[in-house]
This record gives structure tokens, C-alpha cells and sequence, in this order.
């Protein structure tokens, strides 16, 4: 345990977490950066193909600040990053950080109205698991879920546009545009396709992670001790297994979400939903270094944020480090 | 009420009465559930339902008993002792290993068995599915099953070898870790918790952007990403076993880490290593094809399952379903997979008391 500079021990808990999470979001941002620049694979001789000249590839470089020492590129970038310049399309010459707050906001969107749909349908559905466990809807849930994890997400989403969108006429099919501004109910219908699948992705892992925590408690021997001195099992529940069952399942509810903001970019790309996964593909396939750098780092950073107030959450969440003996 | 909706509910029906006569209460719930839920339905949507309804059931009854006869076959044919081994497999593992393996088959003898070529255009663009062509035509007008098949042998050969590396590398180094312990584990821990803290995909599409596209790089990148995961898994096993007596006793003898690696810990952790390598071909298979169906991992005109549903994606607006078979494909292997997988590490969780 790290020293506690005077703070209590749930203090100084959040203090390292976030300060490990800072660390690591640091870390992300040099591999990104310094590792795509030692990998072979020259932007400017890829650029120019057939008529790569040296002088030519010397003129690049110099254009789009190659020439300088990495270190030098770096700390400008990360300078860049932390004001929210994320610098300038290699493709198109625009500014990735225009197009990039522009599309994070559509694809927070969509994550969202996942997250809303998904979080109480799993942990709901854990819960049932748990209730009849080893019982029929257990198992039901059971081989749902692994049939559910099995699925790639693109076939899941073709899925539902060929059965939904156009053999029922439910819901639309790609492309998929919000209508401006992007955070109003009405494209909440739009996206109704896209968030389904996302749901579903997420769904099973959820579910199967909070079935395996509340049974955890549930097997543990206090709540054996309080079975057998007599208690009745919704006063068991609500006073011993609900308290230490939140912490864990809160923890479940961020690492999910940190999976489907990842999970988005193979969903944006099936219904053409101009969202930053659909941006960060198309610049990786035309090697568009500094949108994939960009959209890299937020893709991380977000990730390891979420991840971060998991445990944040957790440690907050948790009786027995909130009341210390 | 014509007589197909009659003899549905008949059964339906008699078959609920009968597994509540004999108790099995879970089958009697299964029975009933449906039944029920078809009245509802059918007041809905009409015969349809039934006929969905009907369908999905006899499909897993067939796959029920498929699963039912192959354990016997396997428990008839294989020696003593595997034979008791498989007799311990629930009915969706069996299925499932007998999956695996026809897919294999049709992998490996890819060659003998798909009627046309892989590149071979025969046909129209997206002609419907005939007796010549079994499952219609893809965009360019090639036979689709030939390409599924071809497809199976490139997704499983590519997926297989990504995982056999992630496997090798991550054992290595976290057994390594474990054995030598120190400033080598820190090192090693680190570097690993730093790779885990970025997301697979996210990864993956970053360093490809970077590289070279082919084959080789790809298969690197898979398992490089993946091996963390298997580093995570590898070193807790071993951790928990370097500190046991007879480790303790090979150290003191003198034997180098070496042997330490490979005679006293692989064999004690050689199940749930079995199992994790099930579930790390699972993903692989998953990881390919998302990365295929990005446009970055296998590249055309080489049928693999992923890059097929991209490339006969436009056709789903025009209701042709060519797309849907090779998700349908990778769907499920993996779910036949993990259901082999879920059987091993069920094993593995009641031989060791919970652990695995």
C-alpha cells in the first residue's frame, strides 16, 4: 500500500487508481505515438507510390514535419492533444480535431442509448440467472448468452437489417445519418438497429459477469450464517447480500461500458454511422497517421477512463473499505 | 383451424402432459413455455409463427440428438480410458466437437469437396441458391458454398496459427515470470498490464495501419494482442505452483528453470491451458473475421469467412442473403467452440475445488 499523505485509506485508494490511470493514459499516448513511428512503412513513399523520387519523399517529409526529431514530434503532439488539436489530415489536410469531436459526439450517442437499454436488461437478467439457478431459465440464459458472445457483431447487425429493416419494416438500415442536433429524441428511433446490436454484444458478457458476482456472495458464509440463524431471504438479501453486491456489479457496469465504446467501431462501419469508429477505419486503411493516432488515443483514453471509475466506483461502493475497524 | 395448426398444438401438448407424468420438470417447462407462447404468437402473426416456431425446435431436437449419438459413438469406439472421459460431456459439448470436427474435415479436404474453385466465376451475380449452387452466388458471381469451404480453410488455418503463437509466446514468458521471479516478473507484469489496458481491437487496428499488410504481419499482430491475455491466465497458474514442495525439491536438486518450466509446472496446469487455448481459437476466429470484415486482415481475391460478409454486404439491401452465411459459419464454430470449452473448464472447476 502506498504511502497515505494523510488521507484515510478510501482516499488515498482513489488518489493511486486515478494516478495509475493518468499514468497508463500517458503511456498509451507515447507507445502510440513513437511506436507507429518506428514501425517501418513510410507515409511518404506509400503516399507518393510509383513516382516516390527522393526528392520528392524529401519534400513530403519536410511538408508534414517528418524530418524533425521524434522527441521533438512528440511532445508537439501531445501538447496538441491536451488543448484538443489534434493536428492536421495527412489525406485531406483538414483538422482531425474538428471531425473528431463532431463524430465522438455521435458515437457517445449511440453508445449511450445502448447503455441505457443494456445496463438494467442484464443486471436484471443476472439477477433471474441467479434467483433460478440451476434451474431451467438459468440454463436458457446460460446457452443464450454463450450463443449471444459467439456471434460477431456484423452478423448480428445484418441480421437484424434483414429481418428488421426489411422484411418487417422495423427500424432503418445503414446508412444511418442523424438528423442535427445529434442528442434529441428523435434520433433515438434512427438508431434503433445499431443500439440493439450493440446490445446485444454487450448483453451476454454483462449478464454472465453479474451472475458471477452475485453468486459469489451469494456463497460466501455470512450469508450461509444469516440462512441459518432464521433470517428471511428478502431481509438476507436486502441487509447482508445488496450492500456487497453493488460494489462488484457497479464494477461490472463500467468494464461493459468500456467494451462497447470499443464494440462501436465494427457497428458504425455496418450501418455506415458517421461516428468516430467509422473515421479511425477508413483512416487506417488509407494510413492517415495523425486521424489514427488521434482516434486511437480517445479510443484509449475513453477505455481506460471507464475503466478507471470501475474501480473507482468499486472502492466507493465497497462497506468495508467505507467503514474502516 | 387447418389440420397442421391441429397436429402442432396436439403434440405440443401431449408431449407437456408426458414429461410432467414423468417429472422431468425441465423438459416439461421447456414443452409448456412454448406452448404457450405459440398461442400468443399465432394469435399475432398467423401460421408463420408455428412454422418458426416449429422449425427452431426441430433444428435443436436434430442438433439434441446428433449430440446424444456421437457421445455414444465416440464412448463405443474410443479406448478405456477417453471413452470415460467423453462419457462425462453434456449433450452441447458433443455437438459441439462433432461440429468442430466436420468443419475440420471440410477444412483440411477443402480441395475434394467444394464443386467449383475458390476464384472460379460461374455464375451470375447474386443468383439464387439451386441445385448446381448450393447457396446461390457471391458478387462476383462465384460459387458460394466453394467459398465457404475455402473460406473455413483460410479462417481456421490463419486462426489456428495466431493462436498456437499467442499460446506459445504467453506461456513462455509467463511461466518465465513465475519461475524467475524478480525484476524479470516486474518487467514482464508491466508491459503486460499496459497492453491489457489497451483495447484489442483499437490495438490491432493502430499497429496494422502502420505495417505491411500480409499474412504474416497479420498473424503476428493477432497473437502478439492476444498473448497478453493468456500471459494473465499462464502466470497465475504458475505462481500458485512454484511455490509448492516439489518445485521447491527440482530447485534444490539443481535443475535449471528450464525444466522447472516444462516438467513441473505444464503438466499440473495442462487442462485449463487446454481450455483457455479452445477459448483463445474462439476469439481468434472472431478477431480475424472483424478484422477481415474491416477490409484489414485477410485481403481478396482469398475467400475467408469474415471478408466474404463484407464483400457481400451491398446485396443484403436487395434481400440477397449471401452475406448471412459465412456470419452464420463463424457464429457457429464459435458457438461450438465455447460449448466444448464451457464442458473443459466445468471439468476443471470440479477437480479443483472451484479453481481453475
Amino acid at each position: 500500500m502506498a504511502k497515505n499523505f494523510g488521507l484515510g485509506p478510501v482516499a488515498s485508494l482513489l488518489v493511486q487508481r486515478i494516478g495509475i490511470g493518468f499514468l497508463l493514459i500517458l503511456a498509451i499516448s507515447a507507445l502510440l505515438f513513437i511506436g507507429v513511428e518506428m514501425l517501418p512503412g513510410d507515409f511518404a513513399r506509400n503516399y507518393l507510390g510509383q513516382s516516390a523520387t527522393p526528392e520528392a519523399v524529401a519534400n513530403i517529409r519536410k511538408e508534414l514535419g517528418l524530418d524533425q526529431p521524434i522527441i521533438t514530434r512528440y511532445l508537439g503532439w501531445l501538447g496538441g492533444v491536451l488543448t484538443g488539436d489534434f493536428g492536421q489530415s495527412w489525406a485531406n489536410k483538414a483538422s482531425v480535431g474538428d471531425q473528431l469531436f463532431k463524430r465522438l459526439s455521435n458515437t457517445l450517442f449511440l453508445a449511450t442509448v445502448a447503455a441505457v437499454f443494456a445496463v438494467p436488461i442484464s443486471v436484471g437478467l443476472g439477477m433471474v440467472a441467479v434467483f433460478f439457478r440451476n434451474k431451467l431459465p438459468d440454463h436458457v440464459i446460460n446457452i443464450l448468452s454463450l450463443a449471444a458472445i459467439s456471434m460477431p457483431e456484423f452478423f448480428i447487425g445484418y441480421l437484424f437489417i434483414f429481418f428488421f429493416a426489411l422484411l418487417l419494416g422495423i427500424g432503418d438500415g445503414p446508412p444511418i445519418i442523424p438528423g442535427s442536433p445529434t442528442w434529441s429524441l428523435g434520433n433515438v428511433g434512427l438508431v434503433a438497429l445499431p443500439a440493439a446490436t450493440l446490445v446485444v454484444v454487450v448483453l451476454a458478457h454483462m449478464m454472465r459477469m453479474t451472475r458471477a458476482a452475485i453468486l459469489n456472495i451469494m456463497d460466501s458464509a455470512y450469508i450461509e450464517t444469516a440462512e441459518l440463524k432464521g433470517v428471511n431471504m428478502m431481509t438476507v438479501i436486502r441487509k447482508h447480500a445488496a450492500p456487497n453486491a453493488i460494489s462488484p456489479i457497479i464494477n461490472v457496469v463500467a468494464l461493459n461500458l468500456a467494451y462497447l465504446v470499443v464494440g462501436v467501431v465494427v457497428v458504425e462501419v455496418i450501418f455506415a454511422y458517421p461516428g468516430m469508429g467509422q473515421y479511425f477505419v477508413d483512416a487506417v486503411r488509407v494510413r492517415d497517421m495523425p486521424v489514427v493516432q488521434a482516434c486511437g488515443m480517445v479510443f484509449a483514453g475513453v477505455y481506460i477512463v471507464l475503466n478507471m471509475l470501475a474501480d473507482v466506483g468499486s472502492i466507493m461502493a465497497n462497506p468495508r473499505l467505507m467503514h474502516p475497524k | 383451424m387447418s389440420l397442421f395448426v391441429f397436429g402442432y398444438f396436439t403434440l405440443l401438448i401431449a408431449g407437456s402432459s408426458a414429461a410432467a407424468y414423468y417429472k422431468r420438470s425441465e423438459a416439461f417447462g421447456v414443452l409448456f413455455t412454448v406452448t404457450l407462447a405459440s398461442m400468443l404468437f399465432g394469435i399475432l402473426w398467423g401460421q408463420v409463427a408455428f412454422w418458426t416456431v416449429g422449425i427452431i425446435f426441430a433444428s435443436l431436437a436434430a442438433a439434441a440428438g446428433l449430440g446424444y449419438c456421437f457421445r455414444a459413438y465416440m464412448v463405443m469406439l474410443l479406448p478405456e480410458q477417453a471413452s470415460r472421459f467423453m462419457k462425462s460431456a453434456p449433450l452441447t459439448a458433443s455437438f459441439g466437437l462433432l461440429v468442430i470436427i466436420i468443419t475440420l474435415l471440410f477444412a483440411i479436404f477443402a480441395e475434394q469437396i467444394a464443386p467449383f474453385g475458390e476464384r472460379q466465376i460461374v455464375g451470375d451475380v447474386w443468383e439464387p441458391a439451386t441445385a448446381e449452387f448450393l447457396l446461390g452466388t457471391d458478387n462476383l458471381g462465384r460459387d458460394m458454398f466453394s467459398r465457404l469451404i475455402y473460406g473455413a480453410q483460410t479462417t481456421i488455418a490463419v486462426a489456428l496459427a495466431a493462436g498456437i503463437l499467442s499460446f506459445s509466446i504467453g506461456m513462455f514468458l509467463s511461466f518465465t515470470a513465475a519461475v524467475v521471479g524478480g525484476w524479470v516478473d516486474q518487467v514482464l507484469s508491466r508491459i503486460n498490464d499496459l497492453m491489457l489496458a489497451i483495447p484489442t481491437l483499437i490495438f490491432a487496428l493502430v499497429v496494422l495501419a502502420a505495417l505491411p499488410q500480409n499474412i504474416f504481419v497479420l498473424v503476428a499482430v493477432m497473437a502478439v494482442i492476444d498473448q497478453t491475455r493468456v500471459f494473465r491466465l499462464g502466470r497465475a497458474l504458475a505462481i500458485d505452483i512454484v511455490v509448492q514442495d516439489y518445485v521447491e525439491a527440482a530447485r534444490l536438486r539443481g535443475e535449471g528453470w528450464f525444466w522447472i518450466i516444462f516438467r513441473e509446472i505444464l503438466p499440473n496446469v495442462l487442462t485449463p491451458l487446454i481450455a483457455e487455448f479452445g477459448l483463445r481459437f474462439a476469439f481468434a476466429i472472431l478477431f480475424l473475421s472483424s478484422l477481415s470484415f474491416l477490409g484489414l486482415g485477410i485481403q481478396p481475391p482469398e475467400a475467408d469467412w469474415g471478408g466474404m460478409v463484407k464483400d457481400n454486404k451491398d446485396g443484403i439491401i436487395f434481400l440477397v442473403p449471401a452475406a448471412l452465411y459465412p456470419g452464420a459459419a463463424i457464429a457457429i464454430l464459435a458457438v461450438c467452440v465455447n460449448m466444448v470449452v464451457d464442458w473443459l473448464l466445468n471439468r476443471t472447476a470440479s477437480l479443483k475445488g472451484g479453481r481453475g
